[in-house]
């Protein structure tokens, strides 16, 4: 398949996949965490997860309309502000569904699997119910749009660049508040053992909670960012779901370095192979290959080591 | 040989209920329904089948598959294809650039049958295939998980991909396997117009049948030394293992029952609706699939079968009516069930219901000689207090 292609044209194909390969990254990494911090602390499976990255678009979406209608003079600066809004409302809302609904159920993590997607459907229905079955998509302030050349081949889209920014800047705060922070010492404790965080004084209930939270609001920064790349529909989180969970399995949960891994290495492979087998084949061979080593390592790439 | 006598394998409450099963759906359902809405019924019985499945598989063994419409998928394009070439016959597709294959194989510009086609022409091999296809593929997966003690939520997060998979698989190869629309406009059956009034009334009452060789194939193993394995290690998987069980082998086990049980639904779904399609392989149905199963009661087998059939009935009532309001419903349903109602539907009549049948039966000339052995006597008379206040 390589042979109809020069050298040179290789290079920019690869080149060019590679970039479109680190967009989805910094899309699956975002999402990734998310789910990561949930998971590894917790052992929920959060299905609803897309859904509030979903409500972080659609957070975006109304910040922009918000802006053009009243502010048009800050419309150049309102993506910040809508991040900031995204994160907010999907961790206040995942505040909330871990209080109601999550923490009746940690010693059934099958059924919070149930459960989440039942929620999942709720949000699904409530988004179409409120902003319509029709995709909307957000209008990039100018100074996003356009692209930035490298060569005469190779284009670098900017709202591409943006997206990576975020991803990269969201996994440092992540790394910051796990491994640098008394809050995260304090979460830490808790995954590697429950009884005994709460013996030494550790709220454990208040910090399943404030994981969740923090997971939910990092998927609505993931959503804000998603509003860059693409449009926003009721069900476009369910697109994402199984590729993010093979994300996070595939790296270890509780790993950060290995969500970081498994999330380059998979949106890679995806986007390389799609420029040679199309997208269906390409996905199919990235999910096929993932399962497939899982089945040989199911711990994933990175495992903390735990004495259970 | 005791151990295989009636009385050991279903207690009075077991007979009572798959004889109220029996007559609902021999007697009941044929009286009281047009041919049209006892097909449809028919097929919510095909996803009572899966819903069996899972409650050996899932309430049972403690493994939640969530790709189940994979195996259903399975047997389902199984039966479909053969019928698929029945229909393609060169006299058929004489219009076709290559008469005798497939339509949408012509109309992907396919020339020839692709190899793995070649085998369905024959209807034992096609028979065969729906059960055994499906059945090693759940054996793969199974022991390549199981094996290394994968379970829990990764194995459902794995099942989940699966599926994800073969549906993309599906739509991605439209030439090899009829795409989105799947595979449509089946004829004849050997010759025989399954299109008929009177072949829908056969097909019913053969998924019936099927239905029921399900139910008593479940009820032997949840009553047997198997069932009980298998609660221990859902319970205590390491206990089990230490006592020297080979835990993997028993999963594998369950696994594939549900997996042939699900293939066999998808089967007789192709009869009845005359297509199968990428839409009952993914991971939204599949994820119904165990609804139907918590809806029922995930420990009971003939709750499974009243879960499928009440939340189809209320997906059709809703959907044609307030499409908007299914979703609503749909999510309600799932955090309700597991929330507040863990047993479904048998854990209310369990509850609420089975001490009061109980007393009735003790009264029940026909069930006299069935009094003593019952588990429920003793469980349920600690309740009767509670009922009679």
């Amino acid at each position: 398949m390589f042979s109809d292609y020069t050298a040179t044209e290789l290079g920019s194909i690869f080149a060019m996949q590679g970039f479109a390969g680190l967009i989805l990254f910094a899309v699956f990494l975002l999402m990734a965490l998310g789910l990561a911090i949930i998971f590894g602390q917790m052992g929920v499976i959060n299905m609803a997860h897309g859904e509030f990255m979903i409500l972080g678009a659609y957070m975006t979406y109304l910040t922009s309309n918000l802006f053009a209608e009243y502010l048009p003079g800050l419309f150049d600066a309102y993506f910040f502000v809508a991040i900031v809004v995204a994160f907010l409302a999907s961790a206040a809302l995942g505040a909330f569904v871990e209080w109601a609904m999550i923490r009746r159920l940690y010693h059934r993590p099958l059924d919070t699997l149930l459960a989440t997607w039942g929620l999942s459907l709720l949000m699904q229905q409530s988004y179409r119910s409120i902003f319509g079955a029709r995709e909307v998509g957000v209008r990039i302030p100018d100074w996003m749009a356009g692209s930035f050349p490298v060569t005469d081949i190779v284009e670098l889209p900017i709202n591409g660049l943006i997206v990576m920014l975020i991803a990269i800047g969201v996994t440092f705060c992540v790394y910051l508040l796990m491994f640098k922070s008394s809050w995260g010492r304090r979460v830490r404790a808790v995954v590697q053992n429950r009884p005994m965080a709460g013996a030494v004084g550790i709220n454990t209930a208040k910090v399943d909670r404030m994981t969740f939270a923090l997971g939910c609001g990092i998927a609505g920064i993931a959503g804000s960012a998603f509003t860059m790349i693409g449009s926003t529909g009721p069900s476009a989180g369910q697109q994402y779901i199984v590729d993010t969970f093979l994300v996070v399995v595939f790296g270890g949960a509780a790993s950060l370095l290995g969500t970081v891994a498994s999330a380059f290495s998979i949106s890679q492979a995806q986007s390389t192979m799609e420029f040679f087998l199309g997208g269906s084949m390409a996905k199919v061979l990235t999910l096929m290959t993932v399962v497939i080593i899982l089945m040989f390592r199911p711990q994933g790439l990175f495992t903390l080591k735990v004495r259970k | 040989m005791s151990n295989f006598s009636l009385k050991n394998m279903m207690t009075r409450q077991d007979v009572l209920g798959f004889f109220v099963l029996a007559v609902l759906l021999l007697v009941i359902m044929p009286l009281s329904m047009d041919i049209i809405r006892l097909t449809q019924f028919g097929k919510y019985l095909s996803f009572a089948f899966v819903a069996v499945g899972l409650v050996l598989c899932w309430g049972y063994g403690g493994i939640l598959s969530l790709g189940q419409g994979v195996f259903y998928g399975l047997g389902g394009y199984a039966l479909a294809m053969f019928l698929k070439l029945e229909a393609s016959s060169p006299e058929n597709t004489a219009i076709q650039s290559t008469p005798g294959i497939p339509d949408f194989m012509d109309w992907n510009r396919i020339t020839e049958l692709p190899w793995f086609w070649e085998p369905f022409n024959s209807f034992t091999f096609s028979l065969l295939a729906i059960l055994i296809v499906p059945t090693i593929f759940a054996y793969f997966i199974g022991f390549a998980m199981f094996k290394r003690r994968v379970g829990g939520v990764y194995f459902a997060i794995i099942t989940q991909a699966i599926s994800s998979i073969l549906t993309i698989l599906i739509i991605g190869q439209q030439g090899y396997t009829g795409g989105v629309n799947g595979i449509t406009d089946l004829r004849t059956l050997l010759g025989w117009n399954i299109r008929s009034d009177y072949a829908s009334y056969v097909f019913y009452f053969i998924g019936v049948a099927l239905l029921f060789v399900c139910l008593f194939v479940a009820q032997f193993i949840t009553k047997s030394k198997l069932g009980r394995i298998l609660v221990a290690m859902r319970g205590q998987e390491d206990r089990v293992r230490f006592s020297g069980y080979d835990v993997a082998n028993f999963k594998i086990f369950v696994f594939c029952v549900g997996a042939a049980f699900a293939a066999v639904g998808g089967a007789m779904f192709t009869l009845q609706e005359k297509f199968m399609s990428p839409s009952f392989v993914g991971i939204v149905p599949s994820i119904e699939m165990v609804i139907f199963c918590a809806v029922g009661g995930r420990m009971s087998i003939l709750g499974a079968v009243y879960g499928a059939i009440l939340v189809n009935v209320a997906k059709t009532y809703f959907g044609e009516s307030f499409p908007e309001l299914w979703l609503f419903a749909m999510g309600l349903l799932f955090i309700g069930v597991v929330v507040a109602f863990p047993d479904g539907l048998a854990g209310v009549y369990q509850k609420y219901c089975a001490p009061t049948v109980d007393k009735f039966l003790d009264k029940a000339p026909l069930f006299k000689r069935y009094s003593g052995d019952s588990s429920y006597s003793g469980s349920s008379s600690s309740h009767e207090p509670v009922n009679a206040s």
